[in-house]
């Protein structure tokens, strides 16, 4: 029996949302917990084989979006630093103009090169490594048209909620975490 | 203790959370028990971080030391 399990339900699809389970659930395995991440609704897409290349962020609806520019934005072109103070970020009205969902995506996935942060792709790649349990829900699947090859390679067959409970309460110490 | 000789090096400059500590770990899958690794880091989360996964993996984190905006780790597999 295994000592400590954690799931993980990843739920989010979008960009900024699908960092965290792969971030907590690959540092949870190198550190020795069996983890497994259940990918639900939105959180589907981070696991199939196109849409993991264009996950988004929307700067709509997105009280905490001001962010500034990514450093080699700012090195390269120093009057957005005029911008930023008058802008910290853009107004949420701008979120409307079409393109400006895939221009701060843009930005975002740059930053994050930036500061030296893993892509959601090798994130997952890392999860593998350190053998964590990638699990498509069954349901969502068929809610969303999905096939099992759909998806990228080295996933657990798809299951249900049964499936990651019983995964979790098999240990002595049973851990989830909704995302 | 002042001259710590270590038989691999792990250079994760310029990289971020989580990084440092996959590396790190698997880093140490390929070395023998009682050698020691030393980590170069420059997220300033590893200061936190490395010890944590040191404690929680039961690998000794013999030295750290901070060098401008480095931070260097010394560790012993278990």
């Amino acid at each position: 029996m295994s000592k400590e399990r954690l799931a993980i339900i990843a739920s989010k699809g979008t960009l900024d949302m699908a960092y965290p389970p792969l971030i907590i659930g690959s540092t949870a395995a190198s550190l020795g917990v069996d983890t497994a991440i259940f990918f639900t609704f939105y959180g589907l897409n981070i696991v199939h084989k196109e849409k993991i290349h264009s996950l988004k962020l929307a700067p709509l609806g997105n009280p905490a979006m001001p962010m500034s520019f990514p450093p080699s934005v700012e090195k390269s072109f120093p009057p957005v630093k005029i911008i930023e103070s008058i802008f910290p970020g853009p107004p949420q009205i701008m979120g409307i103009i079409p393109g400006m969902t895939d221009f701060m995506t843009s930005m975002m996935k740059k930053t994050m090169k930036d500061k030296g942060v893993a892509s959601i792709p090798e994130l997952i790649e890392l999860c593998k490594e350190a053998g964590v349990k990638l699990i498509p829900c069954q349901m969502t699947m068929e809610v969303f048209g999905y096939k099992y090859e759909d998806l990228i390679d080295g996933l657990e067959p798809p299951g249900g909620a049964a499936t990651l409970i019983d995964y979790v309460t098999q240990a002595e110490k049973p851990m989830m975490l909704f995302i | 203790m002042e001259n710590i000789t270590a038989n691999k090096v792990l250079d994760t400059s310029g990289l971020n959370c989580p990084l440092p500590v996959l590396k790190t770990k698997k880093a140490l899958e390929d070395m023998q028990s009682g050698e020691i690794l030393e980590v170069i880091a420059t997220d300033p989360g590893s200061k936190a971080d490395i010890p944590a996964f040191c404690q929680r993996t039961g690998n000794e984190l013999v030295k750290m030391v901070e060098e401008g905006d480095r931070i260097l780790f010394y560790i012993k597999k278990k």
